[in-house]
Formats: structure tokens, sequence, C-alpha cells
């Protein structure tokens, strides 16, 4: 088990996502930056759906009660290890009794904690990740416990890796969402010419954007989103849907973010500035 | 993505239902693929992210061209119980006025219409529903509930539908079913599918709480009647 010493400002355990329950409105859920998640499973050797923590701005403070192996990824955070600092993208052993312990953020905005063989909470409609009413937990509680397996020995094939991160970039790549044949030619100058900001209300299920362009009116019946669909409502403010978002909407979806810029917008936090670029 | 014109009409939903069951029997593995219905789309997401469009986009059109006419998956026609009160329906007496209808008469012209789910989003189960009579039109509330409870049943302009979990909104509410819309627990945890017709009918206090007793314990049958395709 896990022990959550402190919980953190938001934690929580992600895996790759549900899949299969779209048609009955469950949003897919999982990781915020896979990129960042596919690097800590591959270091651990670990299967690509293995859950791994989510750990949201402030870290928690955690100890490990059985024998592992962990690596740490995505944003930039100072961790110590029973007081030893350690880095991301490294293989480190844990021995029963360790406590692992985050301080501050340095650079991006979620930080990954994965473990060999994956945090194991009870799996609900083909996915562990935390989603409430989904699941019962929306974020991991102190003194509660997390079960994992033992793993007293493991060779890792490569124990570091130097990852070209998703954490310095400020373009996001897009494609052509349905509705971009819509747009005029002033919203599409404002769109690619616009350095947009992220706005306070940002969170697993959408990123609103602070800057807006011009509006469109065009009504539309609801449609299906997808994580990484940006929106255009009447007023012209840009919504961008993220892995918890809903999965039927009624505005126009202009553009469709690709997967690494899921990935580049999840390390953004409020105020955080970037690009639109048509790949 | 697929789309057909911007209507909301019970052909388009039924072409919709065909071509995904055409394409789930001869070209698109359920496991691999999801299949999103809507009014007048449809999206199609495949699990593995490395996908050829270009040679998939000329594909679904020559299977839409050649599908004919294909028998949709079976549907039904669910009879759901209401609790049409004060109680619960916290906005009956505010759109009885504004209607100008009698809140007996709201109530029998919600139960006497069949509705159809044209798609179901925005909450884990929440239905779409197209057939309000023109009678029972009314607009949004101007300000949203911070907490709509689970089970009420609401109205708003052309549709009607219930929350399926506790949840902001800012439909008129009118009562509550006692039948959970959304179950994890269960392989199926929503029981109704884009297509399939909803029909309301209205239930005492007594029959409420017997009902919300059986649905807990698991023991509440949902009425249902098969449909013809």
């Amino acid at each position: 088990m896990l022990n959550i010493l402190k919980p953190g400002f938001f934690t929580t355990v992600q895996d790759t996502g549900r899949f299969g329950y779209r048609d009955k409105g469950v949003p897919v859920a999982g990781a915020m930056d896979s990129f960042s998640v596919s690097k800590v499973n591959t270091l651990l050797e670990n299967n690509e759906k293995c859950a791994v923590l989510e750990i949201t701005m402030t870290g928690p403070e955690l100890k490990f009660e059985k024998d592992t192996y962990i690596v740490l990824g995505g944003a930039e955070m100072t961790v110590t290890l029973n007081d030893t600092a350690v880095e991301n993208y490294k293989v480190y052993k844990i021995n029963t009794g360790d406590i692992l312990s985050y301080g501050k953020l340095t650079k991006g905005f979620r930080a990954y904690l994965g473990i060999k063989d994956g945090f194991n909470p009870p799996s609900v409609l083909g996915s562990r990740s935390f989603f409430k009413p989904i699941t019962e937990q929306d974020t991991i509680k102190k003194m509660a416990n997390l079960p994992y397996s033992t793993c007293k020995h493991f060779n890792p094939k490569i124990s570091e890796l130097k990852v070209d991160s998703v954490l310095d970039k400020s373009v996001l790549e897009v494609h052509k969402g349905p509705e971009f044949k819509l747009l005029t030619d002033k919203q599409l100058s404002q769109l690619f010419y616009t350095d947009f900001s992220v706005a306070n209300e940002n969170n697993r299920m959408a990123y609103q954007l602070n800057e807006i362009i011009e509006g469109n009116k065009t009504s539309m019946l609801t449609s299906a989103t997808l994580p990484g669909t940006i929106q255009l409502t009447p007023s012209g403010k840009l919504i961008v849907l993220m892995k918890d978002g809903q999965t039927t909407g009624g505005y126009p979806r202009i553009l469709q973010l690709t997967d690494i810029a899921m990935s580049v917008l999840a390390q953004k936090k409020s105020g955080d500035h970037f690009k639109f670029k048509l790949k | 993505m697929v789309e057909w014109p911007n209507k909301v009409e019970e052909s388009i939903l039924n072409e919709i239902l065909q071509f995904i069951e055409y394409l789930k029997k001869n070209h698109l593995n359920e496991k691999e693929w999801e299949f999103v219905p809507a009014y007048n789309s449809l999206t199609l997401i495949c699990k593995d992210t490395v996908l050829d469009f270009d040679y998939l986009k000329p594909k679904l059109k020559e299977w839409y061209g050649i599908k004919g006419e294909v028998a949709p998956a079976t549907r039904f026609q669910w009879r759901l119980p209401v609790f049409y009160d004060l109680e619960f329906g916290l906005d009956l007496e505010e759109i009885s006025g504004q209607l100008g209808l009698s809140v007996e008469r709201i109530v029998e012209l919600h139960s006497h219409s069949i509705y159809t789910v044209y798609g179901i989003g925005f909450l884990p189960g929440f239905m779409y529903l197209g057939g309000v009579p023109k009678a029972l039109e009314v607009p949004r509330k101007s300000a949203p509930r911070p907490k709509v409870l689970k089970g009420s049943v609401g109205l708003a302009g052309k549709q009607t539908g219930i929350y399926p979990q506790d949840s902001p909104g800012g439909w008129n509410l009118i009562g509550k079913c006692p039948v959970p819309m959304f179950n994890v627990k269960k392989d199926n945890p929503c029981f109704v599918n884009v297509g399939d017709k909803i029909q309301f009918y209205p239930i005492s206090k007594a029959e409420y709480q017997l009902h919300q007793i059986e649905a807990e314990v698991g023991i509440y049958n949902i009425e249902k009647i098969v449909l013809d395709a």
C-alpha cells in the first residue's frame, strides 16, 4: 500500500482512460499529459495502461509500505526521497518505509509518479482513472491507502531517459475541426496570430482562454466532442475540452488539438501563453 | 465524423443507426471502434490513433452507398415513473403561470407524449429527448441552480430529460424519477440507447418511495416494449 500522508492540491490516479462508453455520455478521463506518462511507464517497463498518480501544482507526501521501483515525470517539482533530491525520468528503488515528499513546482503544472506494475485502485468500466461519480473517489485523501504490488528485484534496461520535454513548448498544433469552415477571415487571423493565455477557469474538464475572438452565432445540433476539441461560443470565448470533458456539445468545433498539443497544454497553468498553429 | 442534414428528424436518426449496425457487422470491429450518434451526426473513434483517414474517408462513402436497408439493433420503448409534485417539481407552479396551463394539464401533456432519444451526453446517462409538445415549450431558467438533485425531470425549450446525477442545471424542474439512469456496477451502465423511446407516467409519493427502494436494492424492473424497426 501507498500511505497518503498529505494528498497535495489535486492528486488523482490516471491511466489511459475509459473506452467504449462515450455513447452513454462517459468522458474518457485518463492522464492529461499522456506523453510524459508514456515515458514514465516505458522506463518502468510497464504496460502502457498502468495507472500513475497525476499531481497538480502542489504535490503530496507519500509513504511506501512495500518495496518497489518508481519513476517521476511531467512537471518539474523539487522532490525528495527520504531527504535526498530525486529527478524526473530516472528509475529509483523504493524500500518499505521510504517517504517521498513533493515541494515547490518549478516548471509545468502536472507531475506524474509511476510505479512498477502501476497503482491498483478498483477498475470501473475498464479504467482506474478517477472521475466522480463513475469512481467513488475524485482525489486521493489524507491517510488513505492506495494499493500496488510488491517488486523486490527489477533490472531496468534503461535507468534514465533524456526526454524531449513538452514543458518548454508554446506552440499548440491543431487540426481543422468539423466546423472550421464557418470561420471568417477575421476569425482565422485572430486564431492564428493571437498570443493566447490560459484563463483561471482551467481544470481536467476544460481550459478556457482569456483572449476572445469574434463570436460565432451559428446554432448547431448537439454532436460528439473529444478531448482536445476547441469550441467557439457565441460571445467569442474559446473552450478547449480536456480529458474529463463532456462527450457532446452544441458549440461549433473549430479546431482539434493533436495528441502532443494536449500534453503541452496540460502543462500550462493560469496566465501561461501559447499560439495555435495549423498542422 | 459523418454528418446528415441539420435537422431533428427520426428518419435521419434511423439512417445513422442503420449505418452503425452495418459498419459493426461488416467493417469496423466494436473492440477497436466507438460509435457516437447524436441527432444528425455519427462520430467514429478509433482506439488506435494511427489511422489512415485518406483511406477511410472514401471507404465510408462507399459503404454508406452499398449498405442498403439494414435492420437496426433492437430498440425499446421504456416507461419511466415520475413523481410530479411541488416537492421535487420546484418550477411546476412558475411554468404553470408562464404557459397558462394548470399543473394537472402540464403533467398530462408531459406524460402523454412519447419521446425519442436523440443523443446521450453532457453527463453520463443524460438523454437528449426530442418530442416535447409545443404547449410545453418554456425557456430554461435565467439563472441555473447550483445543484439539481439526481433523478430530477426537467423541461427546457424543445427538450425534456432526467438529471442522472446531482449537477448544476438550468432546466425547469417538474418532478422526479426514482429509476437511476446510470449505474456503474452494471456491464451496460445505462440501459437506454440512442434511438430508443421514452414515455413517462405519473406516480404517487408512496409509489415513488417504493420504486426508489426497489431500485436501490436492484429489484426494480423497468417496463419496456420492443419497437418495430
